[in-house]
């Protein structure tokens, strides 16, 4: 994914990260302002659209039932899939999921299932015939830069909205019921996105810094502090040192937006 | 500071060559005050600037260099040339045509058709463009007869030897003649097929020890019993 | 739960496969194995088994791919599907197209990528055989098959995992452990440039568990870089030691 951005534009975001700004005014580890609205989706079971700066994703969680994975009878299926829909770039084109949509959509899925957010023995209908199954379903609207943090936020987001189908089994059949429960979480992981420009390190990078920054790495962490996902990305490469300071910083920010959050 | 390989050490890339006062040369690069060697190769200074002699490349077109390559594609005004090289080389039509043609494909591929090989000279080349040839010298054009061989290009040299003495001696030692591309392609006519193999036998050995020492003697001594056996076939 | 009848690691901190700690898988690196690609190498790491064939620089096609100003990399992840137990369908999965992205970004720090414009590189990876940190071992044996090709690096790239299992932090996770264990943490760098270009984590760590699985794989990593540098150089080195047989004759 490259946006057209011009040399001069290159070696302006660079020299601004230089003095230790950025070009939209924020410090290097301030994220953007966050705006998050859930339930917007009445069919969906559950449902959160975030504005992260001009990022936009919405995010809707569709319950189904059907059987468990044959290695794991005793859970539930949690599934999340990502689609960078052409209308939120000019760079997205329509098609199959790319390279591109699939990395966001496994990173989502990690920072979620490694954290344990979702206690999947609790959606077990009937041990080894019937299980819930959770569909998430990232929907990138507008990308102006950090997707992963945006998606991430959004999905933990409409998880918190989603309510189940009450049921009952009745003559060995499952008959879904009025009313709903809500969905139980225990975890709720916070990802933060690290790029690296200049050999400096800025948080939450927007659109034009990714066209700039070399390397870029994620970490998710739970309500506990511990990481559950990392991935690198981009074709540059970072010092270990840069590592463990990232690694700090990631833990600093992902304290301040759960108060923020109030997560 | 001494450099950190001895001569004609072999080296992989990434292997901390030199630091300080010397010049990156062939294969090697710098960063932050030091050179390192980017391919596998056989390591030395000449003068302060560090060279690594390597022992696979593959051939980057420059403006000059003789090459040979096979038709590819025959075009409305020109023909694509195979060079074995990351870039496709066009051959134009005016350029082999000596007087203005008519853009119909026939009479082009009657002239240079799919799979002929030449013998070109690579006219311009950038990073911007695909490599022109040219044709319009003594010595180049269409090939019709004798056998290709491909080595790495980087070997090229050392089938040349010194002042073309290694190639001298194989050219006479089996009486043919050899076009050596700088693209690693070699052509090679000779009387007989026999006398091809032989040449072609050499120059493969020549690629494989490049290496090691005492080459040229093992050259003359394989060159040698070949032909003594021959006499001997010949006498029965 | 599933009930584990045995422990992953024991209270002398030997685990399953009979390894310490910091112990590595036997790792067996061949360079040069396949004739039609400009550039092979096969490893035996563990009980896997990956081959690796890489063709380049050449033309890209379709052509709206190639860049005007570099060399593209392309890199295919594919699984047999008799490397693992469960028959796996030929067609890619979504965890392949994963693996190739962040593959194919943890050698693109090794290329001087600016130095080839309009052409792309392919870089085929094979698992025939799976037994947990393929994406290592892939690296490693992609990173050789490069440097056979002749295309020039800044330095080979090598991989090792480190992760948990019970309460230790150990090297070189093999498939039980990383099933079963409790974090995963696959790590590739380039030694000579202090580069890490390749860091993923799956599991539970905390920040302090990250930075000692961190430094064991990049210890890992040492190792088998050594290994590396001696299968390159195995190649021409024979060719030298037949010359001196041949002569003492």
């Amino acid at each position: 994914m490259s946006s057209l951005i011009t040399k001069v534009r290159q070696k302006q975001i660079g020299q601004t990260v230089d003095t230790g700004k950025r070009l939209d005014g924020r410090s290097l580890n301030e994220y953007r302002e966050i705006k998050i609205e859930q339930g917007l989706i009445e069919k969906a079971e559950g449902s959160a659209r975030i504005l992260l700066g001009k990022t936009q994703v919405l995010v809707g969680v569709k319950v189904g039932t059907g059987e468990p994975f044959p290695d794991t009878p005793n859970e539930g299926v949690m599934t999340v899939n990502a689609e960078l829909v052409p209308l939120a770039s000019p760079t997205f084109e329509p098609g199959p999921p790319d390279e591109n949509s699939i990395e966001l959509a496994r990173i989502v899925d990690r920072g979620i299932r490694e954290s344990k957010a979702i206690d999947t023995e609790k959606l077990v209908i009937e041990p080894g015939k019937k299980v819930f199954v959770v569909f998430v379903d990232v929907y990138v609207l507008n990308h102006d830069g950090n997707l992963i943090d945006a998606s991430a936020l959004a999905a933990v987001s409409a998880l918190l909205n989603t309510k189940m189908p009450n049921y009952e089994i009745k003559d060995g059949e499952v008959k879904i019921k009025q009313g709903y429960t809500p969905l139980p979480l225990r975890s709720r992981p916070i990802t933060i996105t690290i790029g690296k420009i200049n050999d400096k390190l800025i948080v939450d990078p927007w659109l034009e810094e990714e066209q700039v920054m070399d390397a870029r790495i994620s970490m998710a962490i739970n309500d506990e502090g511990n990481i559950c996902a990392v991935q690198k990305g981009l074709s540059g490469y970072f010092t270990p040192q840069q590592i463990i300071e990232a690694s700090k910083l990631a833990q600093e920010k992902a304290t301040q937006l759960r108060k923020t959050l109030k997560w | 500071m001494p450099t950190f390989f001895e001569t004609k050490q072999l080296v992989t890339p990434g292997e901390l060559l030199a630091e300080g006062e010397y010049q990156a040369g062939e294969n090697t690069y710098l960063e932050g005050g030091k050179i390192f060697a980017s391919r596998i190769g056989l390591a030395d200074c000449d003068n302060k600037r560090v060279n690594v002699v390597a022992l696979r490349a593959f051939y980057v077109p420059k403006v000059g260099d003789i090459v040979i390559g096979a038709v590819k594609e025959v075009g409305f005004n020109g023909w694509t040339i195979d060079i074995k090289a990351p870039y496709e080389a066009m051959l134009r039509a005016s350029d082999v045509l000596s007087r203005p043609f008519k853009p119909q494909n026939d009479e082009l591929s009657q002239v240079l058709d799919a799979g002929d090989l030449i013998v070109a000279k690579i006219a311009s080349y950038d990073r911007a463009h695909d490599p022109q040839l040219t044709v319009g010298e003594p010595g180049l054009g269409k090939i019709t007869r004798g056998q290709i061989m491909r080595v790495t290009p980087t070997k090229i040299p050392r089938v040349i030897g010194r002042k073309g003495s290694m190639i001298s001696m194989i050219k006479e030692g089996t009486n043919c003649q050899i076009i050596l591309g700088l693209n690693g392609v070699i052509l090679v006519t000779g009387k007989n097929p026999d006398d091809e193999e032989l040449a072609m036998t050499a120059i493969k050995k020549i690629e494989q020890e490049s290496h090691t020492t005492g080459l040229t003697d093992r050259i003359t001594q394989l060159l040698k019993e070949e032909k003594a056996k021959r006499e001997e076939n010949k006498v029965e | 739960m599933n009930e584990k009848t045995e422990k992953l690691i024991d209270k002398k901190g030997i685990r399953l496969d009979g390894r310490k700690a910091d112990e590595l898988r036997p790792v067996k690196l061949e360079v040069g194995v396949l004739p039609n690609a400009d550039g092979s190498a096969y490893i035996e790491h563990g009980k896997n088994k990956i081959l690796v064939g890489v063709f380049g620089p050449r033309e890209v096609h379709p052509k709206h791919l190639s860049r005007p100003d570099r060399m593209v990399i392309r890199c295919r992840y594919h699984m047999a599907p008799f490397s693992v137990p469960e028959r796996k369908s030929p067609a890619p999965s979504r965890r392949e197209v994963e693996l190739g992205k962040v593959i194919k970004e943890s050698l693109e720090p090794a290329l001087f990528t600016e130095l080839y414009p309009r052409t792309g590189l392919d870089v085929f990876i094979e698992v025939l055989q799976a037994d947990g940190g393929t994406r290592c071992a892939s690296i490693t044996a992609a990173a050789l098959a490069i440097a056979d090709s002749g295309i020039p690096m800044r330095d080979l790239v090598v991989a090792c995992a480190a992760g948990k299992v019970e309460d230790t932090v150990v090297v070189d996770l093999y498939d039980a452990e990383d099933k079963l264990g409790a974090a995963d943490v696959p790590v590739a760098y380039m030694p000579n440039l202090n580069a890490v270009t390749l860091l993923q984590m799956d599991g539970t760590l905390s920040p302090d568990e990250f930075e000692k699985a961190v430094s064991m794989a990049m210890d890992g990593c040492k190792k088998i870089y050594a290994l590396q540098k001696e299968a390159l150089k195995t190649k021409y080195m024979n060719v030298k030691e037949e010359i001196k047989e041949e002569n003492e004759e």
